[in-house]
C-alpha cells in the first residue's frame, strides 16, 4: 500500500537525516495515520544502501549516529517511482463487490439487506473520517489529504453499493431472459480465481 | 479525542423536532402516492441530522413537513415541544419565521438586497424594529465570516459567500431549528465541505439541523444519518466510536 523505500527517499532529498528523525518525519508526513517503527526504517536504510540509492556517513553499526543521504541514483528512482501510474488495470478482488455477488445469488438472502448493512458500516466509517478531519487535520494539511482520499474513496463504495441495488430490484422486477441468464456463473468464477 | 461542543452528549437536551409516525400521500386512490409512511425521528438541540435517500424516496417531503409547510395525512410533528396539528394559521406563521431557518439548494438570496438585508429579512417580516433585526443580521454574517460583504448585492458575491449569508439569514436571531436541502448547491467539494462546516458551528451553538443530501461526503458530518427508502425509514447510522479508532491500524509491513 504504501512504498516505504520510496517514501523515506522522499524525505532524503531535502537533505541528509538520521534515522529516527526519517521515521518521526515519515509519520508527521501521512498525517499520523501510517505508523512505522524504528526497526522497518533502518531495514529499509540498508537495503537503499545495498541497491546504492541513499548513502550513509558512518561505517559502523546501524543506530542513531548514522546519517543518510540520497545519491543521484536514488532521485532517479524516486522521480520514477512518482510518475509511474499504480497498476489499476485488472479489478482487484474486493471483498465487498464479492459479498454483493454472491448474496444475489444464494436463496434467503436479502441482498438488499446485504447491501443496506454494508451501506450503514460505510457511513459511519465516513463520519469518523469527516469528524477526524474536522478536528484534527484542520490544520494538518498531510492529514486533511489523507482523509479526503479515503472520503473519496468509501464515497465511491457507497454509490456502488446504490448502483447495485437498483440494478438487482430491476433485475427482480424482470422476468429472467434465457438467452443470458447462464453468463454470470462464469464470470463468478474468473472474478474469483485472479490473481 | 471527543468531540467537541455539546453534540457530544446530548442525550438530555431538548427535543427541537419530533416526527411521530408521520405519513402523507398524494391524491386519492387508486392513483394515491404515498411520499412518506410512518416516519420517526427525533432532532435535539445541538444535534444535527442528516437524511439520505434515491430520489423520489420522501426525504424533501420530510423536509417541508419538518418545516410546517405542508401537512402530514396522518401522524404529529412537533416543533420545540409545540404540535402544529391544529395550530392557527398565524401562529403556525410566526413559529416558522422565529424558530425555523431555511437554506435551499441555489441559495434563494434576494437580488435587490444587499447581504446584511437579506440576513437580516426574516425579523424584519416577523416585525421585529429594523435597527434591531439589522444588528442581528450583522451579528449572524458576523459569524458566518462575511460581515465584510454586508453591503454587498448577492451578484458580488462569490457562490461561497452567497451560501454563506443564505446560512446566516436561516440562524439570524433566535433560531432552534434549520432546515437544509442539498445546502452545498452546486459549489465543488471543498467548498461543500465549508458549508457543512458552518452548518455545524451552528449545531454546536445549540441549533438543531436536519440534512437532506443525496452525496455520503456531506451527511457525513451529520451526528446520525437517517436513510429513507419509498417513503420509510429503513435504518440509521449508530453513533460510531472516535475518530482515534482509525488511528490504530495494524503496523504496514
Amino acid at each position: 500500500m504504501v512504498s516505504v523505500p520510496h517514501a523515506l527517499l522522499a524525505l532524503l532529498s531535502e537533505g541528509p537525516k538520521y534515522g529516527l528523525q526519517l521515521r518521526e518525519e515519515f509519520e508527521a508526513g501521512t498525517g499520523e495515520v501510517w505508523p512505522l517503527n524504528v526497526g522497518q526504517v533502518y531495514k529499509t536504510l540498508g537495503r537503499l544502501e545495498r541497491d546504492g540509492l541513499a548513502e550513509s556517513d558512518g561505517t559502523g553499526q546501524d543506530g542513531p549516529q548514522k546519517r543518510f543521504r540520497i545519491t543521484a541514483e536514488g532521485r532517479e528512482a524516486l522521480a520514477a517511482w512518482l510518475r509511474t501510474p499504480p497498476d489499476l488495470t485488472s479489478p482487484p478482488r474486493d471483498e465487498l463487490v464479492m459479498k454483493v455477488l454472491v448474496a444475489a445469488r444464494v436463496p434467503d438472502i436479502d441482498a438488499h439487506e446485504v447491501i443496506q448493512a454494508h451501506r450503514l458500516y460505510l457511513l459511519e466509517l465516513m463520519q469518523q473520517w469527516t469528524w477526524l478531519k474536522e478536528g484534527e487535520a484542520r490544520d494538518d494539511l498531510s492529514l486533511a489529504l489523507v482523509v479526503d482520499a479515503e472520503l473519496f474513496r468509501l464515497d465511491a463504495v457507497i454509490r456502488w453499493l446504490d448502483a447495485a441495488d437498483v440494478r438487482l430490484a430491476r433485475a427482480a422486477a424482470e422476468p429472467p431472459r434465457p438467452a443470458t441468464a447462464p453468463a454470470p456463473a462464469p464470470q463468478l468464477r474468473r472474478l474469483g480465481t485472479r490473481r | 479525542m471527543s468531540r467537541p461542543g455539546p453534540r457530544g452528549d446530548s442525550g438530555d437536551a431538548e427535543r427541537v423536532l419530533e416526527l411521530r409516525g408521520v405519513s402523507k400521500t398524494y391524491g386519492q386512490e387508486p392513483t394515491a402516492v404515498r411520499a412518506l409512511a410512518g416516519v420517526d425521528l427525533s432532532v435535539r438541540a445541538g444535534e444535527m441530522v442528516a437524511v439520505m435517500g434515491p430520489s423520489g424516496s420522501g426525504k424533501s417531503t420530510l423536509l417541508t413537513i419538518a418545516g410546517s409547510l405542508e401537512e402530514p395525512t396522518s401522524g404529529e410533528v412537533l416543533v420545540c415541544g409545540m404540535a402544529l396539528a391544529g395550530m392557527a394559521r398565524a401562529r403556525k406563521a410566526r413559529l416558522r419565521r422565529r424558530a425555523i431557518g431555511y437554506v435551499f439548494q441555489d441559495f434563494n438570496l434576494l437580488p435587490g438586497l444587499t447581504a446584511a438585508e437579506n440576513a437580516s429579512l426574516p425579523l424584519e417580516l416577523d416585525g421585529v424594529a429594523v435597527p434591531k433585526a439589522r444588528k442581528a443580521g450583522l451579528a449572524a454574517l458576523e459569524a458566518l465570516g462575511v460581515a465584510g460583504r454586508a453591503s454587498w448585492f448577492p451578484d458580488q458575491l462569490s457562490g461561497g459567500e452567497r451560501q454563506r449569508v443564505a446560512i446566516a439569514r436561516a440562524v439570524v436571531g433566535d433560531r432552534r431549528l434549520l432546515l437544509a436541502d442539498e445546502p452545498s448547491g452546486a459549489l465543488d467539494s471543498v467548498n461543500a465541505g465549508e458549508v457543512m462546516r458552518l452548518l455545524h458551528e451552528a449545531c454546536q451553538r445549540g441549533v438543531a439541523a436536519v440534512v437532506v443530501t443525496h452525496d455520503a461526503q456531506l451527511a457525513a458530518w451529520a451526528d446520525r444519518i437517517v436513510l429513507l427508502r419509498d417513503g420509510r425509514m429503513t435504518g440509521h447510522t449508530t453513533r460510531p466510536p472516535g475518530p482515534e479508532s482509525l488511528l490504530m491500524p495494524g503496523e504496514i509491513r
